[in-house]
């Protein structure tokens, strides 16, 4: 988690809309109150129930982004006394065709909700819309940047996790251990946010490519292809099964998923039971791995939990303000459940020998000696993304324009 | 629906009651069994049905937010199940009704990002002819079809609706797309003053259901009161005999197809600028099927178009609740819906 002092310091400047200071590796954990709340000894103050709702774009379950949203929210209602949370997932278009997002967050405000966490990008204006509409609720629009740039009302904070780092260290295991040298990347919609996780995750892969393997960049196939959603909707985005098994017939050996869902993992260990040798690496739910433990390299992993926490209670406390967040892992221990919003854990199909590889290139991110984002770096078009002897600074990285030189997929549609 | 039976008397009126109750114990006994199947689904998920039944049938009425968003679902409801009874009254069975809709949208968009500029009261009054002449031509396309080619209109329409969902995707992600990300979610918001006046915090806009009143009102007198509805059911119940009278009936069948394809349109365009200010891939949101449903069940009588087109968007608004208070799905409402329709056409056909 990141200083606090930073944070605030950062907020202050997004507000003058000044160019962020880039943050690089962030210091050791800030010391997180030990969840010590004696539940049992509830004095009279926190009498009145506290109830904050969600708006999931996916279902509960997915084992992939929604789930880890919903588990954060059960994460708080285990540690914080008084606390109820109702939600409503699988809002969008697919699935409810003819509900909006202020629809949703309208009825959980009427059953009684007074903080309202919204979990897709594209909840960004029906987020804002509801926010104006209730000023006194407060809103957590996860993975947005309307307070960014600006755009939000005062009652609205963005959170979101630095997953950068979460999907260096997937890049890195599925470059460890490809046999055939040919990563492919199960892509959702293309966006600045979803462009900077592909090309976070190249450039881990191509660093231990480089360095553990010792081989050059250029015998590194890394391909994305993006299905158009978050998730399949059947007839609307491609087939993330199909697309998952284009893969694995073009060659490629491992699959790293950019989606909310499973279908990546599933497919690699389909395709291995059948007699191919496919690894795959998960992302956005620490249990993701459960979907294919043979084939799984390891999950790269949101754990909302803790940073829900701290803003359920800022909210309660009354000490809500507007500000655009975006948390890092707790370097000391990634994964540990109560202070980092950034974990990875390993799967089972990541060797001893790979594992201790990727261990040192943890700590290397960990200490700050390595900052991929050091330029030079290139888009694909050839143009300069970060220039030579130069890192880049969080706004460039958040609003990532192209995939970066070297990987082979759509940048813009 | 209150039904009393009176004693046949000897005279004149009689015959005309027993048909009265006649036609009005079929819908009751389709009524019936359209609950007691959604009823045996309810119990199935082991929750109250007269708890979710509450929720679903009067919880569009509990707050003014859920009763704006009813209107604004009925609307749209309204203007295609309008559209779909000039459809049914000659004969036709307008599937594309759907697709209609979304060319509509699609076409309103084209004025409101050519012109932002322009006074918005023209802006809405060229999206309103630009969706209406879309939605039309979308549908004239079924019925050439139809008379040139020899497709049935029902499988045209819905080829025709894969080819406008087609084409929506493509305008979101393609020409029309936000700046910098290609995504499903839709286009980027219209400007704040090209919104159809809404009250904010219900998201009324009014404008909307006067819209479909409006148009009820015209097809309602254009079906009833003049030569070209006649003419319109007399095709309707049989072409052949109808042409013979000297009623130009290809022409006829052509121009419902066409009054329903813009008033699928002109809903559509309202779906842009009163209810979800972008243009969105499934702008639609089904409102069109549903409205199939509802001029099914009403037999295409406008009597009955508003009241079930209310209903239904309720039922559709109400069941919003359910997965938050008795965390069962909402899809219970589309069951209720599904099956009121199927057993009214089975009573009907029972009779036949």
């Amino acid at each position: 988690m990141r200083n606090r002092s930073v944070r605030w310091l950062v907020l202050a400047l997004t507000l003058l809309s000044l160019i962020l200071t880039a943050c690089g590796t962030q210091p050791a954990a800030q010391p997180t109150a030990a969840p010590a709340a004696e539940p049992t000894t509830a004095p009279a103050a926190p009498a009145e129930e506290f109830t904050f709702g969600m708006v999931l774009v996916g279902p509960i379950n997915d084992g992939g982004w929604n789930q880890a949203h919903y588990e954060g929210a059960q994460y708080v209602v285990e540690k914080v006394p008084g606390v109820k949370f109702i939600y409503i997932d699988k809002v969008n278009p697919a699935d409810r065709p003819n509900v909006k997002v202020e629809q949703a967050i309208e009825e959980l405000i009427g059953q009684g909700a007074k903080l309202i966490i919204t979990n897709s990008a594209e909840f960004a204006d029906g987020t804002n819309i509801a926010a104006a509409a209730h000023p006194d609720v407060f809103f957590i629009h996860a993975s947005g940047d309307k307070v960014l740039t600006g755009e939000a009302p005062p009652n609205v904070r963005n959170l979101m996790g630095r997953m950068e780092y979460g999907k260096m260290i997937a890049g890195c295991a599925a470059a460890l251990t490809t046999e055939a040298g040919k990563l492919a990347y199960l892509g959702p919609l293309i966006d600045p946010e979803t462009r900077r996780l592909v090309n976070s995750t190249y450039l881990g892969a191509r660093y231990c490519w480089e360095t553990y393997r010792g081989r050059p960049a250029s015998e590194l196939a890394f391909k994305v292809t993006w299905i158009g959603f978050w998730f399949n909707i059947p007839g609307v985005t491609l087939d993330p099964t199909k697309v998952a098994n284009d893969f694995i017939n073009e060659g490629y050996d491992v699959i790293l998923s950019g989606i909310d869902t499973t279908e990546g993992i599933v497919e690699a260990n389909k395709a291995t039971q059948a007699g191919k040798r496919v690894f795959a690496v998960p992302y956005d739910f620490e249990g993701a791995c459960a979907q294919g433990e043979a084939v799984c390299l390891g999950v790269p992993y949101f754990n909302w939990g803790p940073d829900y926490k701290r803003l359920v209670e800022l909210a309660r406390a009354g000490k809500w303000e507007p500000a655009w967040e975006w948390t890092g892992p707790n370097w000391s221990n990634i994964n540990d459940p109560d202070t980092s919003m950034i974990g990875f854990v390993k799967g089972p199909a990541l060797s001893a020998e790979n594992a201790a590889k990727l261990d040192e290139f943890i700590a290397k991110l960990a200490d700050g000696s390595l900052n991929l984002f050091t330029g030079p770096l290139f888009y694909q078009d050839g143009t300069v993304f970060v220039p030579e002897g130069q890192v880049a600074d969080d706004k460039t990285i958040w609003y990532t324009q192209q995939l970066l030189a070297g990987i082979e997929g759509q940048s813009a549609p | 629906m209150a039904v009393t039976y009176s004693l046949p008397r000897m005279d004149g009126m009689r015959t005309d009651r027993l048909k009265l109750a006649a036609s009005l114990t079929r819908p009751m006994l389709a009524l019936v069994a359209a609950f007691a199947l959604t009823t045996l689904a309810l119990l199935s998920t082991g929750v109250s049905p007269l708890e979710a039944y509450r929720l679903v049938l009067f919880g569009a009425f509990s707050t003014p937010v859920r009763l704006s968003d009813m209107i604004m679902l009925a609307a749209p409801l309204l203007l295609c199940a309008v559209g779909l009874s000039i459809t049914f009254a000659g004969g036709l069975y307008n599937l594309g009704v759907e697709g209609q809709m979304i060319a509509g949208a699609i076409a309103a968009m084209v004025p409101l990002r050519l012109w932002p500029d322009w006074p918005p009261l023209l802006l809405w009054l060229l999206a309103g002819l630009s969706g209406a002449a879309g939605g039309a031509l979308w549908a004239l396309l079924i019925g050439a079809l139809r008379q040139y080619a020899n497709v049935s209109e029902i499988f045209a329409g819905l080829g025709m609706n894969f080819l406008a969902s087609g084409l929506a995707l493509y305008m979101v992600l393609g020409p029309w797309r936000r700046q910098t990300s290609a995504s499903l979610s839709g286009t980027d918001l219209l400007p704040r003053d090209l919104w159809l006046p809404t009250i904010d915090r219900l998201r009324l806009a009014p404008a909307a259901p006067l819209i479909a009143l409006l148009a009820l009102a015209v097809v309602w007198w254009a079906l009833t009161k003049t030569r070209w509805g006649l003419e319109v059911r007399a095709v309707g119940l049989n072409p052949a005999a109808a042409g013979r009278l000297g009623v130009a009936a290809a022409r006829r069948m052509a121009e419902t197809l066409a009054a329903c394809g813009a008033l699928a349109g002109i809903a559509g365009m309202l779906q842009v600028v009163a209810v979800h200010h972008a243009l969105i891939p499934n702008i639609s949101s089904g409102i069109g099927l549903l409205g199939l449903l509802v001029a099914l069940l009403a037999r295409a009588d406008p009597r009955w178009l508003l009241p079930i087109a209310v209903a239904f968007a309720s039922f559709t608004v109400g069941s919003i609740q359910l997965p938050l208070t008795l965390g069962i799905d909402s899809a219970i409402a589309g069951v209720l819906q599904g099956a009121l329709v199927l057993f009214a056409l089975v009573a009907r056909a029972r009779v036949r």
